[in-house]
């Protein structure tokens, strides 16, 4: 086993792992943040992104280990104490952006790291953008809105 | 799935971790950023014994331009490339190229030292560094070495690179006329079906996945230098070629991309 400290959305958690241990299993499985879904084995859905250091990254895809000494924010840590939702969040309910939402706490994460990351984007840059996020049910015209909304370009 | 266990070390040092490799053998391998590593070990067709992470060694991230060449560090990420001030100056050819990798999640992960010694022949960065006329700098137990990226790929998966050696940077020569990259693929972040990459406005030719490495077009260069036009140059590009049949495509309609895609690099990069 291998001791890990990583800042989760703010509070230091120290645990030990295998080295083999995927990050997802360590948020999900040993620090109980099962907000962060694994849909796929393949490292293409996106459904596990998180921010590692302020930027997106499919934790499926990460070891632990790897992430030792970072700060982590996962969907759990995106809203505010009092429980007002992040911008993102609300554009994400004020749109519609999600059916059965197994996708959603990876696309939120994904879009809050886009938008931050290019600034000004468009519809087109929205879908390439989130091109390594799937969602199996809203068809993606709502979740597209709702993230150029977030982003102040447009979008109703 | 989860990967088989291993045992992990931390590189304190490009010199650590090549005895880290020295001492572990056959069974360990270096982890960079891992996208090209960690998926093979889920699905078990990778079962390295130690993992040696030098995913730490920040001083191995930078881009630096001087002489006429740009040089850049192994560990510098996809993303770093792809917003890099100073490359989109010095060689736009890479930065656009590291921009159509994966999606952002990858490029914030992965390595240009990773993506060349994977050696996929469908990847795009190798196809870019050999269409540029790159070096590869890999240094081993017993110093360094300079590869030119024309003799570094050997096979599918596979380079000349030496188990216990390590590639440092990665250098292109700044500059150097028109270029173009283009990627073929029908699902989102995927792999090229095929691609082609035009450097040096036409001088440097190569293709991706059009057979077990990243592939110098020199029949397509050789057309450009003898003064033929595009449609002429790119006619010979899939010429000698065996480009794998899979379901994406078989053989025939890959050598048509290749034509076709070929051609429209070469227009782009100011080939008339
Ligand atoms: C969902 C997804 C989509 C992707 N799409 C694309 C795409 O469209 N185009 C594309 O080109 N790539 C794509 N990739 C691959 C991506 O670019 C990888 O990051 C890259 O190929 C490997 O870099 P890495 O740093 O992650 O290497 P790792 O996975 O850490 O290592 C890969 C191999 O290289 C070795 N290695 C790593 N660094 C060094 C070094 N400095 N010296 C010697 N050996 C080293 C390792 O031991 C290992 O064998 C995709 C990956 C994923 C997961
Ligand atoms: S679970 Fe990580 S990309 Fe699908
Ligand atoms: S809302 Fe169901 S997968 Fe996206």
């Amino acid at each position: 086993m291998t001791a890990v400290t990583l800042t989760v959305n703010g509070t230091e958690r120290s645990l030990d792992v295998e080295p083999r241990t995927l990050l997802v299993h360590a948020l999900r499985d040993d620090l109980g943040l099962t907000g962060t879904n694994v849909g796929c084995d393949s490292s293409s859905c996106g459904a596990c992104t998180v921010l590692v250091d302020g930027q997106s990254a499919k934790s499926c895809t990460v070891f632990a280990v790897q992430a030792d000494g970072a700060d982590i924010t996962t969907i759990e840590g995106v809203a505010d104490a009092d429980g007002t939702l992040h911008p993102m969040q609300q554009a994400f309910h004020e749109h519609h952006a999600l059916q059965c939402g197994y996708c959603t706490p990876g696309m939120v994460m994904a879009a809050i790291s886009l938008v931050e990351e290019y600034p000004g984007l468009d519809e087109g840059g929205v879908r390439h953008g989130l091109e390594g996020n799937l969602c199996r049910c809203t068809g993606y015209q709502n979740i597209v809105d709702a993230v150029l909304a977030a982003a102040g370009s447009g979008g109703d | 799935m989860i990967p088989a266990a291993f045992d992990y070390e931390v590189a304190e040092s490009a010199d650590h971790a090549i005895a880290l490799l020295a001492e572990h053998g056959d069974d360990a391998k270096l982890l960079a950023g891992g996208h090209s590593l960690i998926p093979m070990m889920r699905y078990r067709l990778a079962t390295p014994s130690v993992l040696v992470d030098v995913g730490r060694l920040d001083d191995l991230r930078y881009i630096r331009t001087g002489n006429g060449t740009v040089s850049i560090g192994a560990l510098t990420r996809h993303s770093e490339l792809e917003h890099s001030a100073e490359l989109a100056g010095a060689c736009p050819m890479l930065a656009s190229v590291a921009a159509l990798v994966g999606d952002p999640a990858v490029r914030h992960r992965g390595t240009l030292g990773g993506t060349l010694a994977h050696s996929d022949p469908a990847s795009d960065l190798p196809a870019a560094v050999l269409a540029l006329g790159g070096t590869i700098v890999a240094q081993g137990p017993g110093g360094s070495r300079e590869i030119a990226a024309t003799d570094f790929f050997t096979g599918y998966f596979e380079s000349v690179l030496a188990a216990d050696e390590m590639i440092t940077e990665v250098r292109v020569p700044a500059g150097g006329g028109g270029w173009n990259y283009q990627k073929f693929n029908r699902r989102a972040q995927d792999w090229a079906i095929v691609g082609a990459a035009v450097a040096g406005g036409g001088s440097g030719v190569s293709l991706v996945n059009m057979g077990s490495t990243p592939i110098r077009a020199s029949g397509v260069e050789a057309a450009v230098a003898g003064g033929a036009s595009a449609a002429e140059a790119a006619a010979v590009a899939a010429d000698g070629l065996e480009p794998p049949d899979d379901l994406n495509a078989d053989a025939e309609y890959r050598s048509h991309l290749a034509r076709v895609l070929t051609e429209r690099a070469l227009n782009a990069a100011g080939v008339a």
